[in-house]
């Protein structure tokens, strides 16, 4: 199995994660898996009893994912989002901005190289959903909350 | 002009130290080829037939001298002493190494500019009206909202894996000189009846091999939403657009095979949707961006009059300048395309004169334009005639604005790896056949663009005339189109028949051009005489 890289203190879910159809269906079920062509917002009326997301990126030039993730970061979900798949050093920033905490590339990344990834920018443009303040607000002294 | 304060200049000099970076990992030899491909294409540097090509971004085309300076310098300095403009109102560096690449972006961001999100299927760089700021019938500049959506489309996180690249077009005026509705989203910045400014969204345009008009699909956002409002657009392609086939991935199919109504109605709901989430810019910023955009200092009453007593400055004059919204001055387009030359090049010096005279005369401002020219917008008429002797004794005072010898043309066979045949070759014989047989005065405005392959970087389904590469059993052949506009009364160009050769389309196009000037009723241009007679005509004439 693929080493996790892990941005979050609480404990790893355990529960192996179904399709987002099955775990509709399923009133038990605690983990899902997206592929690049699930509608994520299927998920929305079960945030609640979701512990564990894990969107597959099958190729890292198929960026549907992203938008599955900042949607349900943007209604509330709290709980690990976890990108999978061919996920590369150079999109661990733009992942984490829309909302991914975990990460499990299908190639092992080097520590090194996803901190200093990580720390490249300085400050982002846009508003989306992992908490820093967009350089218009900064200008601006208007930061939300 | 924009300006960068501390924070656009920190993510520009972050992005030079990352991709210098990975330029040294491959020439290490740390990543492969494959590796490294998407990662240069996310900086404008592509593999072309020969060597590498750099693609510079120039956002809504506006340069001041410093900048048009450097990019002078860098064609010196790495590149074989020119560049090409493109149809993007970008330009492009043909011979570029691998070792230099981060040393030119580094020498760009020392005067903020960049080569970011210049290739990729990501948002591309913004383009508008270039004559923006100085027209007449703008109902506002519309570079402040261009600016504002370079900002927010820079390392966007979401959107930065979009089945395809995408384009945005921004106008203020009914008149279109962006060819705004062949953009993936065209934006028109209107006044509505209670005199507020907002945004009419045109979205799913483009050209490439299935060339669409983007229909309207909201006619007015209010300013305060605009970023929220692209976002839903971006957000409902990024989740649907189609994936399977790069020919079908551009927004224009999607927005065809759902219908522009459930397009529209999905956008409605995700936009509802991303307005509780606070995204949208405060409105400061936007009146920040303005004020970089306030009017120059005109003067007032400057003289209305030209001194017309050179007749050979009097025809430049008539052909190749813009009215002007400041009395006593106008708009002056220095032509890229002299007789037999390659469309859109620029010699270094070239660039610094064309520098020098934005300094001198025009606020320290010129424009790229879509059509592979230069604008000094803001030139006061009293110094016309010296900008018109500067530019003539330089080889850049030809003045064939919008005739049939100003041609758009992609690079072609001659550098791009894709092309099916030459696209600089065929410009620049019939640039010379038009000066040698004398029409082209006559002919008047004739929109002529030239691709080399089915991907359109020539613009060809939008020319008065077309031409189009493709090729045959191995064997470089032409394809005519007529009728295609990319202005406000936007159509797209038909296919007259069978193929020409080289020599061939050389010979149609004139044939074309005569089944007008036979043809024509008073005032008409080459579009209007086609849209009244028809296609039959010229048929007869080409293959009869
Ligand atoms: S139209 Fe074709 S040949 Fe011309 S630049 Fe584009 S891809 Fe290359």
């Amino acid at each position: 199995m693929a080493e996790l890289l892990r941005f979050r203190d609480d404990a790893v879910p355990a529960e192996p994660a179904v399709t987002v159809d099955a775990f509709v269906e399923q009133s038990n079920a605690l983990a899902v898996r997206i592929e690049p062509g699930d509608d994520a917002r299927k998920l929305i009326p079960f945030l609640d009893r979701l512990r564990l997301v894990e969107v597959n990126f099958p190729v890292f030039g198929d960026g549907r994912g992203y938008s599955a993730a900042r949607i349900l970061r943007e209604h509330g979900y709290s709980g690990e989002m976890r990108a999978v798949g061919d996920v590369l050093v150079d999109q661990i920033a733009y992942l984490q901005r829309c909302g991914f905490d975990a990460f499990e590339p299908d190639e092992p990344l080097a520590a090194e190289d996803v901190e200093k990834a990580l720390a490249r920018f300085p400050q982002a443009y846009q508003q989306t959903t992992d908490g820093r303040i967009p350089i218009w607000d900064l200008r601006h002294g208007t930061a939300h909350g | 002009m924009y300006q960068y304060d501390q924070y656009d200049q920190a993510m520009v000099d972050a992005r030079v130290a990352e991709f210098r970076d990975q330029c040294q990992r491959r020439i290490d030899g740390k990543l492969t080829e494959e590796q490294f491909k998407p990662l240069r294409l996310m900086n404008g540097l592509y593999l072309q037939l020969h060597a590498y090509m750099l693609r510079v971004a120039i956002p809504y085309g506006t340069l001041s001298g410093r900048q048009m300076r450097a990019l002078a310098d860098i064609a010196d300095k790495f590149d074989r002493k020119y560049g090409h403009f493109t149809t993007r109102q970008n330009i492009q560096y043909n011979w570029i190494k691998l070792e230099d690449a981060g040393d030119i972006l580094a020498e760009l961001a020392k005067v903020e500019m960049h080569a970011i999100q210049t290739s990729g299927n990501c948002i591309r760089n913004i383009s508008s009206d270039h004559f923006a700021g100085a027209a007449a019938d703008e109902v506002t500049d519309p570079r402040p909202y261009a600016e504002l959506l370079r900002q927010w489309s820079s390392f966007h996180p979401e959107f930065s894996y979009l089945p395809r690249k995408f384009k945005f077009a921004v106008i203020a005026s009914d008149t279109d000189r962006a060819a705004m509705r062949l953009h993936d989203i065209g934006i028109q910045i209107v006044r509505n009846e209670a005199g507020e400014l907002g945004a009419a969204f045109y979205v799913g345009g483009g050209m490439g091999r299935t060339p669409m008009i983007a229909p309207c699909i909201r006619q007015f956002v209010p300013l305060d939403q605009l970023i929220t409002y692209s976002e839903a657009c971006l957000r409902v392609y990024n989740r649907y657009g189609r994936r399977d086939n790069k020919y079908k991935a551009r927004i224009k199919i999607l927005v065809h095979e759902l219908g522009a109504e459930e397009y529209t109605r999905q956008v409605e709901a995700e936009f509802a949707h991303l307005l509780e989430q606070g995204i949208e810019p405060p409105f400061a910023e936007l009146a920040r961006i303005r004020t970089f955009f306030e009017d120059p200092a005109f003067e007032a009453g400057a003289a209305d009059e030209l001194d017309r007593s050179d007749p050979d400055f009097a025809v430049w004059a008539d052909r190749n300048t813009h009215p002007h919204k400041q009395a006593g001055y106008l708009s002056a387009v220095i032509s890229l395309k002299p007789v037999g030359g390659i469309p859109g090049d620029a010699t270094a010096d070239q660039m610094r004169l064309m520098a020098q005279l934005a300094e001198d005369y025009s606020f320290d401002e010129c424009r790229v334009i879509h059509t592979q020219n230069i604008v000094l917008p803001h030139v006061r008429k009293a110094d016309l005639y010296a900008v018109w002797q500067k530019l003539e004794a330089s080889g850049l005072g030809t003045p064939n604005l919008d005739q049939v010898g100003d041609i758009i043309a992609c690079p072609g066979l001659d550098y791009c790896s894709l092309a099916n045949a030459r696209s600089i070759p065929v410009a620049q014989r019939i640039s010379e056949r038009f000066a040698a047989n004398g029409k082209g005065e006559t002919l008047g405005e004739l929109k002529l663009k030239i691709s080399g392959c089915i991907n359109a970087c020539g613009h060809h389904h939008a020319g008065h005339i077309g031409i189009l590469g493709v090729d045959k059993k191995g064997v470089e052949n032409y394809q005519l189109l007529l009728g295609g506009s990319e202005a406000e009364d936007t159509s797209l160009g038909k296919i007259t028949g069978p193929g020409f050769s080289e020599d061939g389309i050389v010979d149609a196009v004139e044939t074309a051009a005569d089944v007008y000037l036979a043809q024509r009723q008073d005032g008409e241009r080459f579009l209007d005489t086609y849209r009244r007679i028809g296609m039959e005509p010229f048929k007869e004439a080409l293959y009869g």
